[in-house]
């Protein structure tokens, strides 16, 4: 198998930035499975502080188990299990004494399908985390609501209907309503689950343009079927097939030189 | 014939015995509202809902007490019935597999379909024994009935809460039991409230258990531990009394105010209630 640290040498030599990173998130020895059957078999990877990367793979090959692993949502669904590590700031998140609460407010997480809740206007949508998590001083969440929709690229689409519900917005708007809510409770990892997959051409390219910008800020790991997607916006890609972690390096050197077969095979289109 | 000319006549029959169905079913419910409006009208006035109730026979007088003792009881069930069904029924969803939740679901079932007459003989045995005929145990034997209406009716609700709006409310950092009383019960409202607002109107109009529990009166409420009057147990008196000029007329009466007030309920709740956005 194509080990990483290899690729760190290519890698600085046309990007010399990426040297100064550091990694966000180190993932080691991951297990994951549904009853009795492994959807992640031992993956080994590092991601990046400030960057984007990007998880791409066939259907079932398991992109989604793994970025619910790191925020601890894949333990959500009955008969579930994990093992191995998973550390955040060097901290393992699957610890013993670890509240996965307080993991998940330190990585937000945009699903596949946009999913505002419903009985809420866009502004509530907007500070939903905070305000059920007990904040109501006026101020703070005014500020809030205008900083993080100005972040998600929605502010001045919505800034006059802010009382109306969230659900009444386009796909795409609600969508970015979605990132707003995840930005608002200043997460410092955003996981992004096939967040394009429901919208169309031009709603998907606000998105794209909006998670480059995010990976200035924030640790962006994006989940997608759509290859061309991986290649505009990463900065790093990972491919997974049948729950192992096939390539992982520089989305350049994946998508211009991947090393093995069945990356090559996978991008060319041969088999997905 | 060709073969569209049968399928167009095969679907006209069947269209018209669908309708055909539809206005049978109709029938009852229509003739029953019509006949309680029709009779219970005239009957209606402002001493007749506000006047304590009168002997059989005699005239004058109001089903006042009636009026007042069905809402304390109907009130009071509520208030222990609806906590305690909505509570189960979220307990039921969330945790719908174990042990505990199956012998639940059996048992409510049960209960649900038992008679309320055997409902009745519940609340006389355990409470009316011990401390007599009372509001408290007509009360309980009504919440009895409501428990398992709401809780079915609240589990059947938030189970249908995609689970999608659930993962974004525990994405956030929100704990799980956060998650359910604030974003799943919001969600889950507009089924709650149908639920609780059909056990009340079941309720309301149930005579049986009452006839063992809270007994019967003519005179305003006097006490929790007190027997008291309801509008089911005048309607059944009226109904049955020898002074067909006097008294029917009042129980029809009894009765329309009956159905207004579980109407009039219904209106109120969901006014209070209603979704910001549909």
């Amino acid at each position: 198998m194509y080990k990483y640290e290899t690729s760190l040498s290519v890698e600085t030599e046309k990007i010399p930035v990426s040297e100064l990173m550091s990694y966000k998130i180190e993932i080691e020895g991951l297990n994951a499975w549904f009853g009795n059957n492994q959807v992640l078999k031992d993956i080994n990877m590092k991601i990046r502080e400030n960057a984007a990367t990007a998880v791409i793979g066939p259907s079932g090959c398991g992109k989604t188990t793994l970025i619910r692993c790191l925020n601890r949502m894949h333990e959500l669904v009955a008969g579930t299990r994990v093992s191995g590590k998973v550390l955040l700031d060097g901290e393992d998140i699957y610890g013993g004494n670890v509240d996965p609460v307080t993991v998940r407010r330190r990585i937000g997480m945009v699903f596949q399908k946009p999913n505002p809740f419903p009985m809420m206007s866009i502004y509530d949508n907007a500070v939903a985390g905070l305000k059920l998590n007990g904040i109501n001083d006026k101020r703070k969440l005014d500020e809030t609501v205008e900083k993080s929709l100005k972040s998600a690229n929605l502010w001045d689409e919505v800034k006059d209907k802010l009382d109306k519900s969230g659900s009444s917005l386009s796909g795409g708007q609600q969508q970015r309503l979605c990132i707003a809510r995840a930005l608002a409770v200043e997460p410092e990892i955003i996981l992004m689950d096939e967040p394009c997959s429901a919208l169309d051409p031009i709603a998907t390219a606000k998105i794209e343009s909006l998670m480059r910008n995010l990976s200035e800020d924030y640790t962006v790991v994006i989940v997608t079927h759509n290859m061309q997607q991986a290649a505009r916006v990463s900065d790093f890609t990972a491919f997974l097939y049948l729950g192992e972690l096939i390539e992982y390096g520089s989305t350049e050197d994946i998508f211009e030189n991947p090393k093995n077969e069945l990356t090559e095979k996978y991008l060319t289109g041969k088999f997905g | 014939m060709n073969r569209y000319a049968t399928r167009k006549i095969k679907d006209r029959i069947m269209v018209s015995l669908t309708y055909l169905a539809l206005v049978i079913a109709l029938i009852p419910l229509i003739s029953i509202l019509l006949e309680t409006i029709m009779r219970g009208v005239p009957a209606i006035n402002l001493q007749f809902i506000s006047e304590r109730i009168p002997p059989l026979g005699q005239p004058g007088g109001g089903i006042g007490p009636a009026i007042q003792g069905t809402l304390i009881v109907v009130g009071i069930a509520s208030l222990i019935g609806v906590p305690i069904g909505v509570f189960s029924g979220i307990s039921l969803a969330e945790y719908p597999e174990t042990k505990l939740a199956l012998a639940a679901r059996f048992l409510n079932d049960v209960l649900t379909n038992m008679p309320s007459i055997v409902i009745g003989i519940f609340g006389w045995t355990m409470i009316v024994v011990v401390i007599g005929w009372s509001v408290i145990a007509g009360a309980v034997a009504l919440a009895a009935m409501m428990i398992p209406i709401v809780t079915r009716t609240t589990e059947e609700a938030v189970k249908l809460v995609p689970a999608s709006i659930r993962e974004a409310a525990i994405a956030l950092g929100v704990p799980r039991w956060k998650t359910t009383i604030t974003v799943v019960l919001s969600s889950a409202k507009k089924g709650i409230i149908t639920g609780i607002l059909l056990s009340i109107a079941r309720i309301s109009g149930e005579t049986a258990p009452l006839l063992l529990t809270i007994l019967g009166s003519r005179f305003w409420f006097n006490g929790f531990t007190e027997p008291t009057a309801a509008l089911p147990l005048a309607i059944f008196n009226f109904s049955k009394s020898p002074y067909s000029t006097i008294d029917w007329p009042r129980a029809w009466g009894a009765s329309l105010i009956l159905i207004l007030m579980i109407l009039g309920i219904s209106v109120v709740v969901r006014y209070f209630t209603r979704e910001k956005y549909v």
